[in-house]
């Protein structure tokens, strides 16, 4: 399936390769950087490029392009998928994926390569079952193996290879035994220009951390599961029991990971927790434009709202921005035209607001368009659906685990039109 | 090319790689790798390299293997070398070492290996560990890469490893099917029934590959759920609308799907809630292709969840969507607002969703739909400002009622400030005006206005060509610009000058006494022009329009020619012919056929035999009246699957079996209707010895006595003396039976039910599964089994369930009454075995009984079997049930009295009452 490897970096390098078949000439990547040429933004480049006799599929994360050649037909999700599992373990192993931290580790990267996939073909992608094969390097480890010798490889096959959990490794210890749940939901929207919700919708997932000896069997269950329209899980999670009883049951894995992403079913209304009011206008002749941004809580349950941050890509016609912000900081950049306003924490007593002028170009006719307003925003404490988790609960281990569940709302693609 | 410096650095490695000390050795492989990995020459390391191979150092092996499998091809006399560490390895007791070593082996692309290659996957595809025979089957595509010769012998490992029952090893070989012989399609009927039910345990990406071979597969095998009538036509609607209308008028010929069929959208539908994106799209285009048209809703909500993840996927999600969307409007349309464009996607992305908005509107949302491309045609990305255009222009011609909005909108945008906004709109309105050009001569005007300011070729020559085509409704404008044109012509794009020559044609042809001088002019301009094309057409002008003694008949047919009447173009998806590829494959994101792609069949006109599919067990090989009996493959997964699942999951089988009301002849599956005898649940494993011409008859009667007796046919013989093997029950009731009932148990409310799984707390005692539930308002604490049990009973007691709050105490004396059947747990043995021990008298008791059955019994002699051991002691219990027409004979062999009488009675009445 997978023939091979190229990663590219944001300079158009190719600082890695790996071949799993025969070797293919890294020319083939000519066609990719021809694509990425014509590409006026890095995001732009078709993440399935033809060429002659490959086929190219890439993703681009962290600025580094993940360049997969295939020959034959194959889902292109497939490969896909494959390559964001990829980069997921970099950032598992490494904490960051960077050109510099693959360079660095590139023993291990191409160690994981071989045992990720045989053949083209998928072999190990579960964290677990990797980092029994391949410990992931700390700085310890690196020393005690200098001075002894051992290695990083493992000599026995991971006992979840062959187990009907292969997510979780056998003869796990903590002396704290500690569950976490983090509840965390995003709220995609566009406002219009007067205000009004085009479209708005909030999806959510939980996210785990779960330090447990053994082998503990969790159940846990909400107290309006109704909620939740759309889910996919972990391959942990009982499907049955969850069709029949709406509960999560599992047997987790060991470490961080991602439970449960659901959608919250369209028929509820979204509760928009900022609103916007703005006045950005520019006249017709003269050289100036007036911005005006002031930022307002609407519906936070009596929430704060936090780390704001609001950014805008101004018209080309615009040279500079001349603004005063009530509080935070703001950047402008002349050249990618890019606003942006670090709000932090919003005061219902005192909105925060950015005003001020805009410069033109001299004798440039008005830009016709006005911009998008990107808003990021948290709030902590807060599940904005109302989503509420009703009980943990323990099976198949004596001891007590400790138990923790956070909530949290933030916003995921909120655009507001002016 | 090497640089004096890198040969240096080399002559480094190697001494290193020659040194005694380990960690030299492994610092200089790691360096090596990482040469590999730069895409730099380390050929000549290899003889240095090679030697390392038998290292015991793993971590130093492995990147030994890396080198290898990367050098191996260029150096293959050295390679050959290390063969033999391989073929050692593979003998290791650690499967880890047998796996790795076969996959370098395998991975060595040296063509003289071939046989040892051959001989180690051979052995390997019977290997214990699964693992093992994974790397086998991954081994069997290197191999076929290698040699296709060797094709046959891979088939015969593939055909084996195909029956394989692990998980681990399904997807793999499924692949290597793929890729060797995705043509042999019967290696998969007698496995299609198991790999559906492993589906869900298998990894991610086996699931991926194993779904799309089972697409292909079932469009062989079954008939059309979209009705024969219903003609499978992809590329029109129309014929999907007309399908529909026939459906409800004739409504004679019911459609019966294939349970095979059903079973394996109903056991990929689970996995539309899988965290990987490509087996979401997997199940998606599973179901467009094979299921039946009412149930494809359900793929909705999962396609439009994966929008949430990765740029990359949303592109080729939206890319299946857009095709999708054209012929089923429906699905979508209710998520038509998760389709709106953010200012931050990518251009692909908003150019896709565009075309999907733009698949689904109609005249209820088309208003909405319109307002919305008002925002993108504002947009700062000019690209998709254009497209936005397009896609108006497409509503526009789709939807009649709206034309003239749109028309009147793209008007307004021909005096926009951006150059590709104008001349877009003014391409799409001169598609939009040859529908209806009379009542828009003002628009032509407007145009004309227009003209001198817009720059960009294309919309010039558009207007050019539609001043002439319509001469007529602006007959003193139209003479106007050709004037000017006549003057421009020399500095124009090679596309306005044809459209000039044109529009000079024309005008001479309607309106030849004002323009006869311009347009010699222009044709002569054109005579010299340096474009080939240009010159062509001015010639070919020239001789059509002005008559002279040469141009003969043709030109009397000038003005015909010319002035045809134009049909309007159509305006397009550009999905509209993607739908002959599969949804989801590399094919249809290219629009084009990649290699190796595997073409969807039809679905047969009449289905192929279903019986292929059903798993053989083969009786021993005895007496000669020995009958093969068909057996479900229900039955294996059932056993197969995860403990807590069983139950439920032969539950379902049995539940659907009833609702696709199969034949009743041809299912020798035996139908649980009447469930409400008592003994309907004792497990029996039934040797079935009778006279073969009877077998059809045999079994349909036989359906009564399976009514109780849920069984299981099963041909190994055991030494029963030696060990009293238990094995797993095939069948697990799901009633449970009440303990306590709400009103005398005061809220609390308890049920038990037999789980017939093996007790954890110890071998000699029967797990029974205890529903408690509070039916108050109320909190319940410290629920517990209390000590006094009278009979002497053996509980297992659980941990006090600890509750909230309350202040009373209450105890409640309850008394479970199993039967008897439960209290046996079933052995396997063979008949001869069986009759041997029920002639060994001095040990058991017997019991025999002839009840008068009051059922006509169609067979003459028939006796089912039954053998368990009972769970306490573990005495053996043989029941066997002869039927005699009109009485039965039942003989009940065990050393317990009183177990034996009590089941003799329990049989008994269920074959009373069991009657038609």
């Amino acid at each position: 399936m997978i023939h091979s490897l190229f990663l590219i970096n944001a300079s158009g390098d190719i600082f890695l390769e790996k071949h799993w078949k025969s070797v293919v000439s890294r020319s083939v990547c000519d066609y990719f950087f021809e694509a990425l040429e014509r590409a006026t933004e890095p995001e732009n480049v078709p993440p399935v490029i033809p060429t002659p006799h490959h086929f190219l599929i890439n993703v681009l994360r962290h600025r580094i392009y993940f360049v997969a050649v295939i020959q034959s037909e194959v889902p292109p999700l497939f490969v896909i998928e494959f390559l964001h599992r990829v980069v997921d373990t970099f950032q598992d192993y490494f904490g960051v994926c960077t050109e510099a931290a693959i360079k660095d580790n590139v023993v291990v990267v191409y160690e994981l390569l071989e045992e990720m996939l045989d053949n083209g073909f998928p072999l190990a992608t579960e964290s677990n079952i990797l980092k029994e094969l391949i410990k992931p390097p700390t700085i310890l480890r690196t020393v005690v193996n200098t001075i002894t010798g051992s290695t990083n490889v493992g000599e026995q096959l991971p006992t979840g290879q062959l187990s009907v959990v292969p997510w979780r490794r056998t003869g796990v210890k903590y002396t704290n035994n500690e569950a976490y749940f983090d509840v965390v939901e995003e709220i995609d929207a566009i406002i219009d220009k007067s205000g009004s919700t085009i479209t708005a919708e909030i999806q959510g997932v939980v996210d785990a951390c779960v330090k447990l000896t053994g082998m503990p069997d969790l159940t846990l269950s909400f107290m309006n599961p109704r909620l939740l329209d759309d889910v996919s899980f972990h391959p942990c999670v009982r499907f049955k029991r969850w069709e029949a009883e709406r509960i999560l049951s599992f047997i987790p894995p060991d470490g961080n990971f991602r439970l449960l992403s659901y959608h919250v079913s369209s028929q509820n209304l979204v509760a928009i927790p900022v609103y916007v009011k703005h006045n950005i206008s520019f006249r017709e002749g003269s050289s100036q434009g007036r911005f005006e941004l002031t930022l307002g809580p609407k519906q936070t349950m009596g929430k704060a709202v936090e780390s704001v941050l609001v950014s805008s890509q101004l018209p080309r016609g615009v040279l500079n921005a001349n603004l005063n912000p009530s509080q935070g900081t703001y950047t402008f950049d002349p050249v990618t035209k890019l606003l942006s306003w670090d709000v932090g924490k919003i005061n219902p007593q005192k909105l925060p607001s950015l005003k001020g002028s805009m410069s033109l170009q001299t004798g440039a006719s008005k830009p016709d368009e006005n911009p998008t307003i990107n808003i990021q925003f948290k709030i902590q404490q807060l599940a904005i659906s109302g989503l509420k988790v009703n009980r943990l609960d323990m099976y198949g281990e004596k001891y007590k685990p400790f138990k923790g569940i956070k909530y949290m709302t933030k916003a995921g693609k909120f655009q507001v039109r002016t | 090319m090497l640089s004096p410096w890198f040969l240096c650095r080399n002559e480094d490695l190697k001494e290193m790689l020659e040194s005694n000390k380990e960690s030299l050795k492994l610092e200089a492989m790691k360096r090596i790798v990482g040469l590999i990995a730069k895409g730099k020459n380390a050929s000549e390391l290899f003889p240095a390299v090679v030697k390392n191979v038998a290292s015991k150092n793993i971590e130093l092996k492995k990147l030994v293997y890396v080198y290898l499998v990367r050098y191996a091809e260029e150096q293959q006399d050295l390679a050959l070398l290390s063969i033999s560490t391989f073929q050692r390895a593979l003998k290791d007791p650690n499967q880890l070492i047998r796996a790795s070593a076969l996959r370098v082996l395998s991975s060595i692309r040296v063509p003289i290996i071939v046989p040892i290659m051959m001989l180690a996957i051979k052995e390997a595809a019977t290997d214990l560990s699964p693992y093992v025979r994974k790397t086998a089957a991954h081994a069997i595509q290197k191999l076929f890469s290698l040699d296709p010769d060797q094709k046959e012998h891979l088939i015969e490992v593939i055909e084996k490893l195909l029956k394989d029952k692990s998980t681990l090893v399904a997807g793999s070989v499924v692949m290597a099917f793929e890729e060797v012989c995705p043509d042999r399609i019967d290696l998969i009927h007698k496995n299609y029934r198991k790999l559906c039910n492993l589906l869900v345990d298998v990894e991610e990406w086996g699931q991926v590959v194993i779904i799309h071979m089972l697409t292909r597969y079932a469009r062989t095998q079954f008939v059309s759920p979209w009705r024969e009538d219903a003609v499978f036509d992809e590329n029109s609607e129309k014929a999907f609308y007309d399908s529909e209308e026939e459906r409800r008028v004739d409504q004679s010929k019911p459609y019966i799907m294939d349970p095979d069929h059903r079973l394996l959208l109903r056991n990929t539908k689970p996995l539309l809630q899988s965290r990987n994106t490509a087996v979401v799209m997997a199940v998606s285009q599973l179901y467009w292709h094979l299921s039946p048209k009412h149930e494809l809703s359900i793929i909705t909500k999962s396609l439009v969840r994966l929008l949430r993840s990765h740029r990359e996927v949303q592109y080729i999600v939206l890319q299946n969507i857009a095709t999708m969307s054209i012929q089923r409007k429906g699905m979508f349309e209710p998520f038509m607002k998760s389709f709106y464009v953010r200012s931050t996607d990518a251009t692909h992305i908003k150019t896709l969703k565009l075309e999907i908005l733009t698949n689904l509107a109609n005249e209820a949302n088309i208003s909405t739909i319109l307002r919305e491309f008002q925002t993108y045609v504002k947009s700062q990305d000019k690209a998709f400002a254009a497209a936005t255009i397009q896609a108006i222009g497409c509503c526009a011609t789709n939807i009649s009622e709206v034309t003239d909005t749109c028309l009147n909108g793209l008007v307004l945008l021909l005096s926009n400030r951006d150059e590709t906004v104008v001349a877009e709109s003014v391409v799409v309105i001169k598609k939009l005006l040859q529908t209806q050009p009379s009542q828009h001569s003002d628009i032509i005007k407007h145009m004309a206005k227009l003209f001198d300011n817009i720059t960009v070729p294309m919309a010039r020559a558009s207007i050019l060509w539609l001043m002439g085509e319509y001469c007529e409704h602006v007959p003193k404008i139209a003479p106007d610009v050709l004037r000017k044109m006549a003057k421009t012509f020399t500095d124009e794009e090679d596309i306005v000058k044809l459209q000039i020559v044109n529009l000079a044609a024309k005008l001479y042809l309607t309106n030849s006494k004002q323009t006869k001088l311009l347009t010699q002019y222009i044709l002569n301009l054109g005579k010299y022009d340096q474009n080939y094309d240009i010159r062509d057409r001015t010639r070919f002008i020239r001789q059509l329009i002005v008559p002279n003694e040469k141009s003969g008949a043709l030109s009397k047919y000038a003005r015909r020619i010319l002035m045809a009447p134009k049909p309007a173009p159509v305006l397009q998806s550009a999905f509209k012919d993607r739908d002959r590829f599969q949804l989801g494959t590399l094919s249809h994101t290219l629009n084009s056929q990649a290699s190796g792609y595997l073409e969807l069949s039809d679905w047969p006109a009449v289905a192929p035999d279903q019986s292929v599919r059903n798993v053989e067990v083969v009786e021993p090989q005895k007496n000669g009246n020995a009958v093969k009996v068909e057996s479900r493959s229900e039955s294996e997964s059932g056993s197969e699957s995860s403990s807590s699942e069983s139950s439920s999951e032969s539950r379902s089988e049995l539940d659907s079996d009833s609702d696709s009301g199969t034949d009743q002849k041809k299912n020798t599956k035996p139908k649980p209707k009447t469930l409400n005898i008592m003994t309907k649940y004792i497990l029996i494993h039934i040797v079935l010895s009778i006279s073969s011409p009877f077998f059809v008859n045999c079994m349909c009667s036989l359906l009564h006595l399976c009514v109780f007796l849920a069984c299981q046919f099963d041909a190994v013989s055991w030494p029963v003396r030696v060990s009293l093997q238990a094995s797993s029950p095939v069948f697990v009731p799901e009633t449970s039976h009440e303990l306590l009932h709400r009103m005398t148990g005061k809220g609390l409310s308890a049920q038990y039910r037999f789980t017939r799984q093996p007790c954890i707390y110890g071998n000699s005692m029967v797990s029974l599964q205890l529903t408690l539930s509070n039916r108050t308002d109320q909190a319940l604490e410290n629920i517990h089994i209390s000590e006094k049990s009278s009979t002497g009973q053996n509980i297992h007691r659980f941990n006090a369930i600890g509750e909230l709050n309350t202040t009373k105490e209450d105890e409640f004396s309850v008394s479970i009454q199993p039967a008897v059947g439960e209290l046996l747990l079933p052995i396997t043995m063979s008949e001869a075995d069986f009759t041997k021990e029920q002639g060994n008298t001095n040990t058991s008791y017997w019991h025999a009984d002839e009840t008068p059955t009051n059922q006509p019994i169609h067979f003459s002699a028939c006796i089912s079997r039954f053998a368990g051991k009972t769970v306490s002691s573990g005495s053996l219990v043989l029941v066997s049930v002869a039927l005699k027409d009109p009485d039965a004979m039942i003989t009940i062999n065990t050393e317990k009295t009183v177990m034996g009488s009590m089941l003799l009675r329990q049989v008994k009445t269920a074959l009373t009452n069991s009657g038609p």
